[in-house]
Parts: structure tokens; C-alpha cells; sequence
């Protein structure tokens, strides 16, 4: 089997399109996590037994079961109850919302590691319970977690190409779709393959920066 | 219904009070403190255990005692940290954990802790000032979160309290960027920023190196001097004590076992738990 350049420039265009589905796949699902990993944290200190312990189970469940099985849900199970959302839209919900059970437990370390003495300094100051979260606590908790909040975005990068089994053509839908139209599946994944690793390496590099900047000041 | 303050003398600072809906504290009367047969339990420990004293409006306390005689414990039940398991604590006149109503004391609300609250500030060992905000924000965040002040007002006061604590250039440091003894005079700002009538202070210089305490002790002795908040000061430092408070309590146990001048106490104890107490500090 001998690689073909120009066979590899032909797929290019292809892939890009597929990268991009790839990255908006990416980038929403990561905000859905971030957002509503936040909200379970939030949660999960509800002083309502009932409801942090409902938060808890439901959390646990969705991070014990497999990505791919939950996106079968949203896309093929949902509709029967009358939602049908699109392909890609139902892709970023199910990244958002797995991914989320993680970020869920990364800002419910992080909340936990911001010292007593803040929450007491804020009670005795007597501030109202939203600047309290937003002002004084997110903000700590935050800080400390980044490193581990950008591993996730990596990871759920990472998870795209499940995507491909509710017929999302992303970057290596892509790849298998040139592959299978001149059955020459060598050029195509290989290609996807870097740029995988492409995407992976530079967010690598911005994430250590971003947390290079967090940690000095 | 928030409490209202029936007993107290006119405002001293009138143009506070006249924001006040109807029934809301002017939280500028001095106010004193009472503790009725107050009890704190952690679980099997009784800490507290019907414990009674009086503060005046004004009164500077101090309070030493053995380690765990639980002097934070009452200083932490002042500012709502802890809850008490019996009695009741005033601060004012107004029950501070409970509230009227049909006549009867029941529990309170979160609404008024929270104005309880304004009437009371702390200070901490450990300073807990918010390493996230420069210090003038530190400074300003109560004021305009919590009493609802201008922005400008906000600031305006907290430069003048930093001037007052020698700080005025440090407004856009961050906690960490300051000495132990710099963070605990802004500490002390931010908690007067609030204009409390009760400020609380617990062994505030005992985190400090020693070449620090002085400028903090110095800031206080200001205070004592020239406000008249009611002070509940923890400390073992003893010329100290003499010069901020009117009186002192000795605790051991959750009990007072001794009260009286700075002067009585330290020079001629009655009781020989404080005279024991007192040479171990010494020996130290
Ligand atoms: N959060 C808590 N949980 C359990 N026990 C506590 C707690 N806080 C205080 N105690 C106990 O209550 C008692 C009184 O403690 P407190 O901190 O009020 O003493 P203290 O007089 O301030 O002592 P120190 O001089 O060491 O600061 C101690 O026996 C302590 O172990
Ligand atoms: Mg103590």
C-alpha cells in the first residue's frame, strides 16, 4: 500500500468540513458541560436532602452509562416522545450533558477546597448568597480547577467521532466517507488522525498557557 | 417582621437612619449584648452551658480564658456562625436568633439574621480577607452589596478608612501581596465599613509575627478611642486588654469565673483558677 499525495490533497476540503463539524461539536457541548456541570454543583449544596440526593443519583447514572448510549437515546428514543432534535444538535446535547456529570464533580472539588474561612468572611460581612457563589466563592474555585476543567474539554474532544453512530458526518465521518467513495481508506483516516492530534496539541499548549496565567497571580 | 428597636437613643449618625423603610434597624445605635442562659452543645460537649453576661452599648469587653473555654464559641454565635442549642443572645435589645411573634419567640428567619447582621462585624485570626479582590474592593463590596451604597460613596469611604490605616496605597494590592499585618488592618476596614454598632475581635494579632502586632494593636486602641462601637475582643495580650477594654471575664469551661477591671484582673485576681490561668500566659 503506497500513500498517495495527491489523493491526500483531494480529501483535504472534505475534512475540513468534518473538522469544523468536529469543533462546533466540541465547543457547544463544552459550554452545555461547563454550564450545566455548574448547575449540578449548585445543586448538589441545595439544603433540600431530596433534591442534592436526586441530583446525585441522576449524575452518577449518566457518567456510569456509555456516551454512545446515550446519544441512541436523545436521537432515536427521544422522538418517540415527541422530541426530535437534529443530528448534530442532539450530538452536542448528549456530549454536554455526559460531560457535564464530570465538570459537575471537578467544580464540586473545587467549591470544596476554597477555605471556611471565606464562607465565614462572607456571612459576617453579611452578603447575599448570589454575590456570595458569584463574587467570592466561584471565583476561587474556579481558578484552582481550570487544569482539570481544560482536560475534559480535551476529553470530550476526543469523544466526537461517537457522533458518526447517530450520523453525524464530523471529521472522521468524513474520513470514512472518502474512504468508502474511492475505497482507499488509507489517505483519508490518516489524515484525520493528524488532525486530531493537531487540535489536541494546540489546545494542549493554550490550556497550559491559560493555566500558566492563573497560577502566577 | 424585621426587628425594630423600640429603647434606643437618638441616632447619632441621623442621616443613615433616614433610609430605613419602616421597622428597619438604624444600625448606628450603639448596641449592647445579653446572653440568657445560652447553651452550645457539639454533641456530647456542652460548651456553653447556660451562660449569662451582660455588654453595655459602648462597653469594651475582653474576654481571655483557657483554650477551649470557649470564648470563639461566643464571639461565632454573635456573628450567626454557630447556632445556639438554648437561651437567648440579644445584641440591641432584639433577640438576635429568634423573633416576635403573637408575643412569642420564635425561631428566626433568614431575613432577619440578616438584619441582625448589619449591626455586628468580626474579625478573624486568620484574616479571611477575599484573595480574589483587590482591596479596595475588599472594601467596598459590603457597603454597596449589602447597605446599598453608591458606588462612589462605596469608594469614598473605603479610601478613607484606608487612610485611616495607613494604607491609602496599597487600594489596588491583592490580599496576597500584603504583609500579615497589612491584610489584618484591612481586615479591620472592611469589617468597619459596614458600620457596625458591635465589632468583634478574635486574638487578631495571634496569626501575626511579632513585629507586627503592634501596628494592628495600635489601629485598635484608634478605635477604641474614637468610636463608640461596642467591642468583644478575645486576646491574651495583656497591656493590650488594659488599654482597649472597661472590662474583663475570665472563662473556663464555659463559665465566667471572674470579671472585673483590666486593672483587678490582672494585678489581683480573686480566684485562683484565673491566677493560674494568668502565670501559664506569662510563663509563655
Ligand atoms: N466546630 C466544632 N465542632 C466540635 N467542637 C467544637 C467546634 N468548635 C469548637 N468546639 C469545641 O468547643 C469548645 C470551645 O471551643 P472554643 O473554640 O470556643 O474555645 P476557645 O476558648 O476559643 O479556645 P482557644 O483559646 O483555643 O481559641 C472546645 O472544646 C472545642 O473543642
Ligand atoms: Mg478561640
Amino acid at each position: 500500500m503506497n500513500w498517495d499525495w495527491h489523493y491526500s490533497g483531494q480529501v483535504i476540503p472534505d475534512l475540513l468540513d468534518g473538522l469544523r463539524v468536529t469543533i462546533i461539536a466540541t465547543i457547544f457541548g463544552y459550554l452545555i458541560a461547563l454550564v450545566l456541570g455548574l448547575v449540578w454543583a449548585l445543586l448538589r449544596r441545595s439544603p433540600s436532602r431530596v433534591l442534592n440526593q436526586a441530583v446525585r443519583w441522576v449524575t452518577e447514572f449518566i457518567r456510569s452509562t456509555p456516551l454512545l448510549v446515550q446519544l441512541f437515546f436523545i436521537f432515536y428514543v427521544l422522538p418517540a416522545w415527541g422530541v426530535t432534535l437534529g443530528a448534530l444538535t442532539a450530538g452536542i446535547v448528549g456530549l454536554g450533558v455526559h460531560y457535564s456529570t464530570y465538570t459537575a464533580e471537578v467544580y464540586r472539588a473545587g467549591i470544596d477546597d476554597v477555605p471556611r474561612g471565606q464562607w465565614e468572611a462572607s456571612r459576617a460581612l453579611n452578603l447575599p448568597r448570589r454575590r456570595v457563589w458569584f463574587a467570592v466563592i466561584l471565583p476561587q474555585a474556579v481558578r484552582r480547577i481550570i487544569p482539570t476543567l481544560g482536560n475534559y474539554l480535551i476529553a470530550l474532544f476526543k469523544d466526537t467521532p461517537f457522533l458518526l453512530g447517530i450520523t453525524v458526518v464530523e471529521l472522521l465521518g468524513s474520513a470514512y466517507d472518502a474512504g468508502a467513495h474511492s475505497l482507499k481508506y488509507l489517505e483519508p483516516i490518516t489524515v484525520a488522525g493528524l488532525f486530531f492530534i493537531a487540535v489536541s496539541v494546540v489546545s494542549s499548549l493554550a490550556l497550559r498557557r491559560l493555566e500558566h496565567r492563573y497560577a502566577t497571580n | 417582621m424585621p426587628p425594630t428597636d423600640t429603647t434606643s437613643p437618638a441616632d447619632p449618625l441621623p442621616e443613615r437612619a433616614a433610609d430605613g423603610t419602616p421597622g428597619k434597624p438604624p444600625t448606628r445605635v450603639p448596641c449592647g449584648i445579653k446572653f440568657e442562659k445560652v447553651v452550645k452543645r457539639f454533641g456530647d460537649n456542652v460548651v456553653l452551658d447556660h451562660l449569662n453576661f451582660e455588654v453595655a452599648a459602648g462597653e469594651r469587653v475582653t474576654l481571655i480564658g483557657p483554650s477551649g473555654s470557649g470564648k470563639t464559641t461566643i464571639l461565632r454565635l454573635l456573628m450567626t456562625l454557630e447556632h445556639p442549642d438554648g437561651g437567648i443572645i440579644r445584641v440591641g435589645d432584639d433577640p438576635l436568633w429568634h423573633m416576635e411573634r403573637g408575643g412569642k419567640l420564635v425561631k428566626a428567619n433568614e431575613r432577619h439574621l440578616h438584619e441582625m447582621r448589619k449591626r455586628i462585624g468580626m474579625v478573624f485570626q486568620q484574616f479571611n480577607l477575599f484573595p480574589n479582590m483587590n482591596v479596595l474592593r475588599n472594601l467596598t463590596e459590603g457597603p454597596v452589596h449589602v447597605l446599598g451604597l453608591g458606588k462612589d460613596e462605596a469608594v469614598e469611604r473605603a479610601r478613607g478608612l484606608l487612610d485611616m490605616i495607613g494604607l491609602a496605597d496599597k487600594e489596588d494590592a491583592h490580599p496576597t501581596q500584603l504583609s500579615g499585618g497589612q491584610q489584618q488592618r484591612v481586615a479591620i476596614a472592611r469589617a468597619l465599613a459596614m458600620e457596625p454598632t458591635v465589632l468583634l475581635l478574635d486574638e487578631v494579632t495571634s496569626a501575626l509575627d511579632p513585629e507586627l502586632v503592634v501596628g494592628v494593636q495600635d489601629l485598635l486602641r484608634d478605635i477604641a478611642a474614637n468610636t463608640d462601637v461596642t467591642m468583644l475582643c478575645v486576646t491574651h495580650e495583656m497591656g493590650f486588654a488594659k488599654d482597649i477594654s472597661n472590662r474583663v471575664l475570665m472563662f473556663d469551661q464555659g463559665r465566667i469565673v471572674e470579671e472585673g477591671t483590666p486593672e483587678a484582673i490582672f494585678e489581683d485576681p480573686e480566684e485562683d483558677r484565673t491566677r493560674e490561668f494568668l502565670s501559664a500566659i506569662l510563663a509563655t
